[in-house]
């Protein structure tokens, strides 16, 4: 961690792993407000427990992690719920929901006991909606969408939450070439005009390089956190092919079949 | 909305105009002039007898047994984020069921006895269809909380209600023949058996599950979304579980334990009211379901009683002849209700 730096999330000696498996053991990191950040790293590494950890959804075996200065452990869910939005791999299918009805659940913290909507969560709904480009879709059915509509209704959903972090689990899986660097240019969007501290996981190695302010790659039980270049300059990001037939091609910030020249 | 304002009225209505179909059916005859008679304070002393302690209890007892079981099966479908669930599928009639028959066949047999007090009898079946159901639902709580998959905890359910049919039989084979011909005609299910003692406890505890399900509108929206947007959005997950559980304790367990087992209304009432009124939000279909629950449960009665005989048909038969087609149109024709 850079101590000049003003961190959102700051884990502190983090321990994360489930049963018998250890992910990695006391690691220190941060990560900064109002930036883009993707989260890297090989299956298993543990870039999903990290973000379900983050959320609350899980706890860490030993260390803590604050947001906004405060302890995850000492908030409420409540105020947890109106710190960080959370959007998950689950598909959300019900029939006759729609595309509103979930985006409008994203206000439950803030409503009443029967969950009626006045007036700034119906503009809520409204704005999230038009600034993922959903505006017409309001009364869609959700189970009606395609992947990547879907998608963008569930950014919506955590849009208006209306939290300074939104967490994302692998948003662009299952969505072709052209939908995930959509996807990604509106989350890079969200954080750098909307204000939102935005971490993705993902696969999507181009496009994290491309559209991110910084990359935080999970790797061999530790987490590096900085901009692509300097993940790149400090030979971080070729480690995650070691052992593979990939390496990466630092000059063209790509990767290659090691017998390639 | 103003679509679905309409069909609510359409509803009440329908379940107005069905109450009072309720009315006039049964074996005696009445003529609609003698009811509105002794509706109205007058009628001679059959008449007032056969309305007061026979008729409007019984579709009474239809009107919160039919919103009741189905509350109670949009719950769990909701919960269990399963189409399939209701309180007969998963076992929770199952488990009143067998709850009473302990009460109702095993008293006896390890000389308890028959008491003479009936609101003690009342309570003590009461009581029994609650343990029922509140274990098996806590065994099948216990189970999804670990297993995800749908369809081992529809197998479950199904497991569960050959066990206890197999418990029940068990005790049948050892009871008395008195005791066996009530508890047979229990279990073919029964609105008009239900005594104005019986729907003294009925109606306050099926008023108090209702009202539950009602607080539950808000939890359970955000169920849809599945555990971890629930959880991400602040919901007490556990808490949301325990209100199900104990809401459906209360409105299966009391329906069970009065009227006997009837399937089919719990799944298929919810279905018919997603079909309807064509909205995901419990705001929506909670009151919507009881509505229809309620319409369909007295529909069932007055089919049972068409046949113009003396005595009415088992509502069980009734209930499962016409819910069958509705789980079979959701199963074919939408595969993703969840």
């Amino acid at each position: 961690m850079d101590s000049r730096r003003i961190y959102t999330i700051e884990l502190h000696g983090v321990t994360l792993g489930y049963g018998e498996r250890i992910l990695f053991r006391g690691v220190d990191a941060g990560f900064g407000w109002g930036e883009f950040t993707a989260l890297i790293g090989r299956n298993g590494a543990g870039k999903s427990t990290l973000l379900r950890t983050i959320a609350a959804l899980a706890r860490p075996l030993e260390g803590s992690i604050t947001v906004d200065g405060q302890p995850l452990d000492t908030l409420t869910p409540r105020e947890i719920a109106s710190l960080i939005s959370f959007v998950s791999t689950d598909e959300v299918r019900a029939s006759n929901l729609r595309v509103a009805d979930v985006v409008a659940l994203g206000r439950a913290p803030y409503t009443n006991w029967i969950g009626n909507l006045r007036d700034e969560d119906k503009q809520m709904v409204a704005r999230s909606l038009e600034l993922v480009g959903m505006s017409g879709f309001a009364t869609k059915n959700i189970d009606r969408l395609s992947d990547g509509e879907r998608q963008r209704v569930m950014i919506a959903r955590a849009l208006a939450q209306d939290t300074p972090i939104i967490l994302l689990d692998e948003p662009t899986a299952f969505l072709d070439l052209p939908n995930k660097y959509e996807i990604g240019l509106l989350l890079r969007q969200l954080a750098h005009i909307q204000g939102k501290s935005i971490i993705f996981s993902t696969h999507d190695l181009a496009v994290a390089l491309e559209l991110c302010d910084t990359i935080a790659m999970i790797h061999r039980g530790g987490v590096h956190y900085g901009a692509a270049a300097q993940l790149i300059a400090d030979g971080r990001l070729q480690q995650l092919f070691d052992d593979t037939p990939l390496r990466f091609d630092s000059d063209e910030g790509r990767v290659r079949l090691r017998e390639e020249k | 909305m103003s679509r679905n304002r309409l069909y609510f009225t359409l509803f009440a209505l329908l379940t107005v105009a069905l109450m009072t179909l309720d009315l006039l059916l049964g074996s005696v005859k009445l003529s609609p002039a003698e009811i509105a008679r002794t509706l109205a304070g007058g009628g001679d002393e059959t008449s007032r007898y056969i309305l007061f302690n026979f008729r409007i209890p019984k579709s009474l007892v239809a009107l919160l047994a039919g919103a009741a079981l189905s509350a109670s099966g949009l719950q769990m479908q909701t919960l269990f984020r399963n189409p399939l669930a209701g309180p007969y599928v998963l076992g929770v009639s199952s488990g009143a069921s067998l709850g009473v028959s302990l009460f109702v066949l095993g008293a006896p047999l390890v000389g308890l006895g028959a008491t003479g007090i009936e609101w003690l009898r009342n309570i003590g079946m009461a009581g029994s269809a609650w343990l029922g159901a509140a274990a098996i639902l806590t065994v099948t709580l216990a189970v999804t909380v670990r297993i995800k998959d749908i369809m081992a905890i529809l197998i479950l359910g199904m497991v569960f209600g050959s066990a206890t049919s197999a418990i029940v039989e068990l005790m049948q084979f050892l009871s008395p023949e008195g005791l066996l011909k009530s508890y047979v005609i229990w279990t073919m299910g029964s609105l008009g058996g239900v005594s104005t003692g019986q729907l003294y406890i009925m109606a306050p505890v099926i008023a108090v599950g209702l009202t539950l399900s009602v607080a539950l509108i808000k939890p359970l929206n955000i169920m849809l979304l599945g555990e971890n947007y629930a959880r991400t959005m602040g919901l007490n997950i556990a808490a949301t579980r325990r209100m199900v559980f104990i809401g459906t304790t209360l409105l299966a367990g009391t329906v069970t334990a009065f009227c006997g087992p009837i399937g089919f209304i719990g799944v298929a009432a919810p279905h018919v009211s997603r079909m309807i009124f064509r909205r995901a939000d419990h705001r929506t279909l909670t009151p919507a379901s009881m509505l229809v629950g309620a319409a369909a449960m007295l529909l069932c009665d007055i089919v049972s009683q068409l046949p113009g005989t003396e005595t009415a048909l088992p509502i069980n038969t009734i209930t499962a002849l016409l819910g069958i087609p509705i789980v079979v149109i959701v199963i074919v024709r939408n595969r993703n209700v969840f």
